[in-house]
């Protein structure tokens, strides 16, 4: 039962009710259960849930659904027409600075994605916009963690700023730039450590990070496995930092990805861009028709 | 709000607390569906009373025997532990804190750099081998896990070890590929020694919602996953698709992961884990 499509779902349903020959608010209530269901066990947040079964009940008992000769096609319809829309549009338009270097910080959970992102973007960045990005390996604290930016540089052939773990990441930021300046780069993407949205002097840590960098995108990194929990993160990532864009990643596995949902519907944040493997090309633009199909199982 | 009767209200509320937690909406219905029952044969009318009810029914259901959770060490021989997971769950980071914890114990432990693909792993579990103080068995990037498996299992004879802890790179279970890529690493070691691996551990990141249970049954198939460590509760994530799993494929808990630190693992206790399950919640409701 789990994980089975939706559209299969409600077309079963609305076999139970087609012996009545007529389909009526009782039968939609019926459906939207079922919507209910497909949607949180995509993980999508259950207040989100909530909210979008009343808005979407609303206007699936209007007259054009009920009325419809396929009302089970039509409140499909209309609950992805819905989603689809809630989610917003394409925006993988990353800011560039008029006073370069432009800088984009990535921030986000620990195990998220972030230092395996920040080579992904650095290569869209030259791929497609044919920019030099400059790498700062910003994350002090994960073992290995400059060694494996280090390791992407090199596979990839950017140059990584680094000056060990003895250093503040403010410090590390702030001297990154001033590098970018000297040697032309036109970006500057910063990784920085995993932390928890509750880890008060981590947090502080990325708010000075942000104060001396002055970043023009501040990128948080969410794992698309996420559950119910993703709207605590984004929303105290968000306050505390202002984040301009949401990238999800790990959508090459078999996730619904109802995290997408529940960030966008709370926060209002875009979902710029998706991670689609562990290679350094699999880094694709959002689209939110696709994620909606996703999410809904279909 | 405080609840004074238990009704249809209290238990939609607990209904969203589960699924709050993660537990999974079948799994939810079937525990409020049993809770009822309870309510009813008791004739359970107190919310109070019925709290504790609940308590005990999570807790019973998570674990079943005390020994259930603890590690399966031979008593002679070498132990061999595998651990597997998805990319980022912290595979790497428990194998440091479980290596830490059986030194301490007394042990002889090493650690297999299986994994040859991400960047800088080795670098990272080599931190967590000095840490630990501990030696790590590893080939260069790229190199065959399989092949560094089989290296580590003879290294670990011939020091004689009392257990070796396997890292294996992160991988998502609807890869094919790399799910074959595992089962092979596995059977280099039955193949090398019998009785082995003595666990399978799949690392979950609580953080993770209901996907954690295509991983459970697809690492389950592949490896013959034999428990769960669960980490990165020291967020606000309650993890309860353990329950879950538990429910539906009968995989106990072993440890939980608190943090980032050395001393960050704790074996699972299944009544604090369902007081985390409502923690934060009693508040809201006390209001
Ligand atoms: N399959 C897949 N794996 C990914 C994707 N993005 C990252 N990963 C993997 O996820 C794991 C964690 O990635 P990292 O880049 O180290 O994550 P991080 O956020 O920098 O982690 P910390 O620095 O420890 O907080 C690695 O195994 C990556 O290869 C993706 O889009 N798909
Ligand atoms: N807060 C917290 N962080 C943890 C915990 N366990 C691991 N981490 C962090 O999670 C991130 C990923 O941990 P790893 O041990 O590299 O995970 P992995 O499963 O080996 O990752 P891959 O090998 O890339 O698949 C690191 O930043 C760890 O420090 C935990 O219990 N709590
Ligand atoms: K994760
Ligand atoms: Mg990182
Ligand atoms: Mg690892």
């Amino acid at each position: 039962m789990a994980f089975e499509g939706l559209a299969d779902r409600l077309q079963n349903t609305l076999q139970k009710i087609r012996g009545k020959g007529k389909v009526n608010e009782a039968d939609v209530k019926e459906m939207m259960r079922e919507v209910r269901l497909a949607l949180l066990e995509a993980d999508v947040n259950f207040k989100v849930v909530k909210d979008f079964v009343k808005k979407v009940s609303e206007r699936a008992v209007g007259q054009e659904v009920l009325k419809s000769l396929t009302p089970g096609q039509q409140v499909v319809k209309v609950v992805n027409d819905e989603l689809t829309a809630l989610m917003g549009g394409e925006q993988s338009k990353i800011a560039v600075s008029n006073k370069p270097p432009t800088v984009i910080m990535m921030v986000g959970l620990q195990g998220a994605g972030k230092t395996t992102t920040t080579g992904k973007l650095a290569n869209h960045l030259r791929k497609k916009q044919n920019r030099k990005p400059l790498l700062a390996a910003a994350d002090i604290y994960r073992p290995a963690a400059i060694k494996q930016l280090e390791t992407l540089g090199k596979q990839l052939d950017f140059p990584v700023f680094q000056m060990g773990d003895q250093v503040s990441p403010v410090k590390i930021a702030e001297s990154a730039i001033a590098k970018a300046k000297e040697e032309h780069h036109d970006y500057v993407l910063i990784d920085t450590a995993g932390r928890l949205h509750i880890d008060e002097t981590l947090m502080d840590e990325l708010k000075q990070v942000k104060e001396t960098a002055k970043p023009d995108e501040i990128f948080l990194v969410v794992d698309a496995m996420t559950g119910q929990d993703a709207v605590n993160v984004a929303e105290s990532f968000n306050e505390a930092l202002g984040i301009t864009g949401v990238i999800l990643t790990k959508l090459d596995g078999d996730t619904r990805g109802g995290a997408a949902l529940s960030i966008k519907a709370v926060t209002g944040l875009p979902i710029k861009f998706v991670g689609l493997g562990e290679k350094m090309d699999a880094l694709e633009a959002f689209h939110p028709d696709r994620m909606a199909s996703r999410i809904l199982g279909m | 709000k405080r609840y004074r009767k238990v009704d249809e209200e209290f238990f939609e509320e607990l209904e969203e607390i589960l699924i709050g937690a993660d537990v999974g909406v079948h799994t939810v219905l079937d525990i409020i569906d049993e809770l009822k029952d309870v309510a009813r044969t008791r004739n359970i009318k107190d919310p109070q009373e019925l709290r504790s009810a609940i308590t005990e029914k999570l807790a019973e259901m998570l674990q079943k025997d005390d020994s259930e959770n603890k590690l399966n060490l031979q008593a002679d021989g070498m132990t061999v532990i595998l651990f597997v997971g998805v990319n980022g769950v912290g595979k790497t980071t428990t194998i440091g804190k479980l290596a830490h914890q059986l030194k301490n114990d007394g042990k002889k432990v090493i650690l297999a750099a299986g994994d040859t693909f991400r960047a800088g792993a080795i670098d990272q579990l080599e931190v967590w081998g000095e840490r630990a103080g501990v030696d790590v068995i590893k080939h260069h990037e790229g190199a065959d896990p399989a092949a560094v498996i089989y290296d580590s299992i003879q290294a670990a004879k011939s020091r004689k070890a009392d257990v070796l802890l396997c890292d294996t790179a992160g991988r998502l279970q609807n890869k094919v590929n790399l799910m074959n890529e595992l089962s092979k690493v596995k059977r280099v070691i039955e193949r090398e020694i019998p009785g082995a691996p003595h666990e399978v551990l799949l690392v979950v990141d609580a953080t993770t919602g209901q996907n954690a249970m295509n991983q459970a049954k697809t690492f389950g198939q592949s490896t013959d996953v034999t428990g769960l460590v669960l980490t990165k509760l020291d967020g606000t994530a309650k993890g309860g698709i353990v329950l879950a799993i538990r429910h539906e494929l009968d995989i106990p808990v072993k440890f939980v992961g608190l943090g980032e630190k050395i001393d960050d693992l704790q074996e699972f206790d299944p009544e604090q884990f369902v007081y985390g399950l409502f923690a934060g919640t009693e508040e809201e409701e006390a209001e």
